[in-house]
């Protein structure tokens, strides 16, 4: 044999069949995540459609925003406050060396109103909010709740998913908001009557550098991730696997798939909004 | 409650097939679950389809009504090929369906009035007044008395809910009910009570009904014929999932072996399947 002849080893029988489990294995897995991307990009569009095509009923629309807007205020806030002040905490030293203590109004409330605020609230609603809606969506689907609403004719998608993502997409950045303020005011509270920097120059710093376009970037940011969650969670849900393992399987999963999508997101949609300001404010303003 | 014992009165209308299924077939994935099944449900009909647990009775009934696609072969309802139509016309067509679920499948969210509520909510255009009327009447046909209106569906029985359930098939008055194990999980009693309520539905309403149950009081008390399925995994590639098609009354009558093992509920060689299953296992 010219294997043989030349040096070459025939790959044995068994280590073949190894190659091939390999291939088959790996295969199945990458077909399977491009067929799961391609089942979400329909969900996508189903909810787009219904979204467009036809109003949610006013009944479904109350039960949602009750759950993701009245009943995450609490925790929201409680965040906020605590950025607010973990920031004053954490910059206060670094300032303080180089005596420029007194900015730290502006550090504060920029980092807050872009970045932390929202990043932090989204992340906060991933776990409450989408969590919530995974596990209910999911036992709703365990239980043939979903199968229930088709068969009586009405579409699961515009009954349970429309509402839901309404609620995340305008209530989440209105979180978002309430994150920041709650945030400036810990920020202030603490810088202020805690490590006795002057009022005066607190407030002079944080309102000439913090402008409207930092506060809408954080919002606008929100619209984002509010609309993340809501699909995200809700893909999980309307796809969980039978039984309590599966409903507590898709809540995690929503919560991790929504976490990772909302950094992602974060990165891209700053870069972006970095060069829209670039371009509408070439001078900008400096910090120092 | 009066019990309706009779059905062999019913019917003066045409049978029509108003289901018919065409060399049907579903596979998930690998697994094969219907093999070319084909069937046709005559309008006001009561077919039972009977089968031991896993046999595909579940996947062919919400094959009928559209929630599984079949992978191969045709569903038709009335004129229509469920699989093929766009979904707006789909969910018209699909009030003209009433399904019960297994374990009633209620919305938790939603007290019992709502949930009976919900078909008439969602297609008809009633004031409160009647449609509160009529969520009233369909639960006193049912037998449940009003207090249960605003009770959640976590606070009733198995077959309180098996019931409420039935009464939210039926609001839209359907012509065609599936009844996915109306009597699985409930005492003899209960079992039997439903038994005469599907019976009287069918008589109030003139449905056509498909049951699908292993409860084999239930598909002889109340059924016009028979089908039976089979595993898959248990057939060969050559035989047909259909091992019965016929009355009721022929099912004692039938001499395939398969079927009079579960008529008369016998393990057979089941027990030694298991046995030679768990002692492979040891070795």
């Amino acid at each position: 044999m010219s294997s043989v002849v030349s040096g070459e080893r025939p790959p044995s029988p068994g280590m073949r069949a190894a190659l091939e489990d390999w291939i088959i294995l790996w295969g199945g897995a990458v077909i399977d995540h491009v067929v799961a991307v391609g089942e979400f990009a329909f969900f996508c569009q189903r909810t787009a459609m219904w979204l467009f095509t036809r109003r949610p009923r006013p009944g479904t629309l109350l039960g949602p925003m009750h759950q993701v807007g009245v009943r995450s205020l609490p925790v929201v806030a409680l965040t906020g406050t605590f950025i607010g002040m973990v920031l004053a905490v954490q910059s206060f030293f670094q300032f303080s060396k180089i005596g420029l203590e007194n900015r730290l109004g502006a550090v504060i409330n920029m980092s807050l109103v872009r970045e932390l605020g929202p990043v932090l609230a989204a992340t906060m609603l991933a776990g409450r909010v989408g969590g919530a809606i995974a596990a209910e969506l999911g036992t709703m689907r365990v239980t043939e709740q979903l199968d229930a609403l088709e068969a009586m004719g009405a579409d699961p998608v515009h009954y349970l998913v429309v509402p839901r993502f309404l609620a995340c997409l305008f209530l989440i950045p209105a979180l978002t908001v309430m994150a920041d303020f709650m945030g400036v005011v810990g920020g202030y509270f603490y810088c202020v009557f805690i490590l006795g920097i002057d009022k005066h120059f607190y407030l002079h710093h944080s309102a000439q550098f913090v402008s409207g376009f930092d506060l809408g970037v954080g919002v606008f940011k929100s619209l984002f991730f509010g609309s993340v969650i809501a699909l995200i969670s809700c893909y999980r849900g309307f796809h969980c696997d039978p039984g309590a393992e599966g409903v507590g399987r898709a809540a995690t999963a929503s919560f991790v798939l929504s976490f990772v999508t909302i950094l992602i997101l974060d990165l891209m949609l700053g870069i972006v909004l970095d060069v829209v300001y670039s371009i509408l404010w070439p001078s900008g303003a400096k910090l120092f | 409650m009066v019990a309706v014992t009779s059905h062999s009165d019913s019917h003066d209308t045409a049978m029509l097939p108003v289901v018919r299924l065409d060399d049907v077939s579903v596979r998930f994935g690998k697994q094969e679950v219907l093999r070319n099944i084909s069937l046709e449900v005559p309008q006001g009909e009561t077919l039972a389809i009977i089968g031991e647990s896993g046999c595909g009775k579940t996947v062919l009934l919400k094959t009928i009504i559209g929630l599984i696609r079949p992978t191969a072969g045709h569903v038709w309802f009335d004129r229509y090929e469920l699989a093929k139509m766009r979904k707006p016309l789909l969910m018209r067509i699909r009030r003209r369906f009433g399904f019960v679920f297994q374990q009633a499948a209620l919305f938790d969210s939603m007290t019992i009035g709502q949930n009976v509520a919900f078909p008439l909510r969602q297609h008809r255009r009633h004031s409160d007044a009647e449609v509160a009327r009529i969520v009233r009447e369909r639960l006193a046909e049912v037998g449940l008395p009003e207090s249960i209106l605003s009770k959640k569906p976590a606070e009733l029985s198995g077959g309180m809910r098996k019931r409420v359930g039935l009464a939210r098939a039926l609001v839209l008055d359907p012509e065609i009910v599936l009844y996915d194990e109306p009597t699985t999980g409930l005492d003899p009693i209960m079992a039997d009570v439903i038994n005469e309520l599907i019976l009287r539905s069918r008589h109030q309403h003139a449905v056509t009904s498909i049951i699908v149950t292993h409860d084999m009081r239930t598909a002889r008390k109340v059924a016009d014929r028979v089908v039976m399925l089979y595993p898959l995994s248990r057939l060969r590639e050559d035989e047909p999932q259909i091992l019965f098609d016929g009355p009721p009354s022929e099912l004692d009558r039938s001499t395939d072996r398969r079927v009079v093992q579960f008529v008369r509920g016998e393990a057979g060689e089941r027990l030694m399947e298991m046995r030679r299953a768990s002692t492979g296992q040891v070795e």
